[in-house]
């Protein structure tokens, strides 16, 4: 009985402050699906350290003909240097470091841009010698790179060390700053949608004032009385949470999945999957903030 | 049942108390009118009952209990033990006689059956049988306080406060509602009503408590009005 009489006066509310409440669904929908971009943009840089992370390499890049550091001004890495520089690479001191390492030869170099760059005419105009020959060096732990830089950039015929790992994080830098920017935005949009929801229930509880007064009258309990009003906001930001939850799912399914997979295929995306993990996430924080912003309206605006 | 001991209630420190050390005992079932000018305390006795304000010095005891000592996730029950009936009906203007009377059991959480059963007893003893599905626009405002004066004693409280319950209502239907709140009152119920209206008070016979500037000036049995400051309606 109680409930259903619960349920009817949300029902009433509801009905009677549609357009607010129709602005509160909005509110929470916006700013929760920024909360979700934010989350999804995390998942997808771990997913991609993940992928990345095992593949990285530190290279060390040996002299060719047009090198200009001060290490190769010998002119291109002969071949004792490049054993050297091998056998450095087995000693027991290095050994330790180094997980694998792969030789590239100046013809593998070339195989490999002309892959990396198959789309663009500048592969034409590239040959083998401009290429720069390279020990790929994969790391037990990356981030030991500085031990290899400081022994290897200093050998004969080693051009430069390159740690493709900073490639990567000036990559996961961008994303990082564009999840801050959504949380920022999402921040702003969830106090618009706190203070919009207090103002929905103050109307609301004004607007109702009647019934209200006549219930502390005849001794309704604190939460026969407020309990329709806190389920009203509630009931508004989870609709604006599924909504904001199908809107990522669509962005993961359609976008991400159907036409960024297709034009980044070597790229690990996340899959339309993750959005399970952020949806239940996205629903409670708006319960919480609208249960919270209602109940401290009702507490100045429906004594009891 | 209801006991005010060397009660004070001051709402602004530069003005006069709106009640002054007033002392006074209703006993269970005693029928009292509480007369006075407007502005003399009477809407302060009856909120201080109800625990809607704290009294500033002394205590209010009801039922027993002395209200300041209530918690106050426990005053809605102190609540249900009290009807109020009030000058401007208080009607819910989208619900039938029947839906306004059933309002207050709903809110407590009476049972569907138990509201079915009660609504129809109570609105024959206010003398409203068959009007159950009108709407408060159409009935006149005898009938209204009749509803809301059913509305008060359906959870069958001890104590009905009414405050100037005849105040808007011409002579005759008054009386008629004095009728009701003395069947009522025969019932058990014990009853105060806070009234200016002489010709009520002195056809009564009732008990009557008179307060002036919020000081108790006067407190007999089966009294008159007497209006001494010039307040004869």
């Amino acid at each position: 009985m109680r409930l259903a009489f619960i349920l009817g006066e949300i029902g009433s509310g509801l009905r009677r402050n549609l357009s607010m409440v129709v602005s509160v669904i909005l509110v929470t929908f916006i700013s929760l699906t920024f909360v979700g971009a934010a989350g999804m943009l995390q998942l997808q840089i771990n997913q991609m350290k993940g992928y990345w992370y095992d593949k990285v390499q530190v290279a060390v890049f040996l002299c060719v003909d047009t090198s200009t550091a001060a290490s190769c001004a010998s002119g291109p890495v002969t071949d004792e240097q490049r054993a050297e520089i091998k056998n450095t690479l087995d000693s027991p001191a290095v050994a330790q470091y180094v997980d694998t390492y792969l030789y590239e030869s100046q013809e593998d170099a070339l195989g490999h841009f002309r892959d990396q760059f198959a789309n663009s005419p500048i592969v034409d105009s590239v040959t083998a010698d401009q290429l720069p020959e390279s020990f790929r060096v994969s790391l037990v732990d990356p981030e030991k790179y500085e031990v290899i830089n400081e022994i290897f950039s200093s050998l004969p015929g080693v051009e430069v060390v390159v740690d493709q790992r900073e490639i990567l994080e000036r990559v996961f830098n961008v994303m990082n700053i564009a999840s801050l920017v959504a949380v920022s935005i999402a921040a702003i949009m969830i106090v618009c949608a706190i203070l919009l929801i207090a103002t929905t229930i103050r109307l609301s509880a004004f607007s109702r004032r009647r019934e209200t007064g006549i219930m502390r009258l005849v001794g309704a309990s604190k939460a026969v009385i407020q309990l329709p009003f806190v389920l009203e906001g509630v009931i508004a930001a989870v609709i604006g949470a599924l909504l904001a939850s199908v809107t990522l799912w669509a962005v993961a399914r359609f976008f991400i999945g159907d036409w960024l997979a297709q034009q980044y295929p070597d790229t690990a995306f996340i899959s339309e999957g993750s959005v399970l993990l952020i949806a239940p996430a996205l629903i409670l924080l708006g319960t919480v903030l609208a249960g919270i912003s209602s109940l401290l309206t009702l507490r100045r605006y429906l004594k009891v | 049942m209801i006991r005010f001991d060397n009660v004070t209630k001051i709402y602004d420190q530069n003005t006069r108390p709106a009640l002054d050390k007033v002392s006074l005992e209703v006993d269970r079932g005693d029928f009292a009118f509480l007369v006075g000018a407007s502005g003399s305390g009477k809407s302060t006795f009856i909120r201080l009952v109800l625990k809607e304000d704290r009294a500033t010095r002394g205590s209010v005891y009801v039922a027993g209990q002395n209200v300041a000592n209530i918690p106050s996730w426990r005053v809605p029950k102190l609540r249900r033990g009290i009807g109020v009936v009030f000058q401007d009906f208080r009607l819910l203007p989208n619900k039938t006689v029947a839906g306004n009377v059933a309002f207050a059991m709903q809110v407590i959480g009476k049972s569907r059956a138990m509201i079915r059963e009660t609504v129809p007893e109570v609105l024959k003893t206010v003398g409203l049988e068959g009007k159950d599905h009108r709407m408060p626009h159409e009935l006149s405002g005898g009938e209204q306080q009749r509803v809301a004066i059913a509305r008060a004693i359906v959870n069958k409280p001890g104590i009905l406060l009414a405050d100037e319950p005849t105040g808007n209502l011409d002579p005759t239907t008054s009386m008629g509602i004095m009728k009701v709140l003395d069947r009522i009152n025969q019932n058990g119920t014990t009853v105060v009503m806070a009234t200016h209206d002489n010709v009520i008070v002195n056809d009564m016979r009732k008990r009557v408590i008179e307060l002036v500037d919020g000081v108790l000036v006067r407190d007999e049995a089966e009294g008159i009005y007497i209006g001494a400051q010039g307040d004869n309606k």
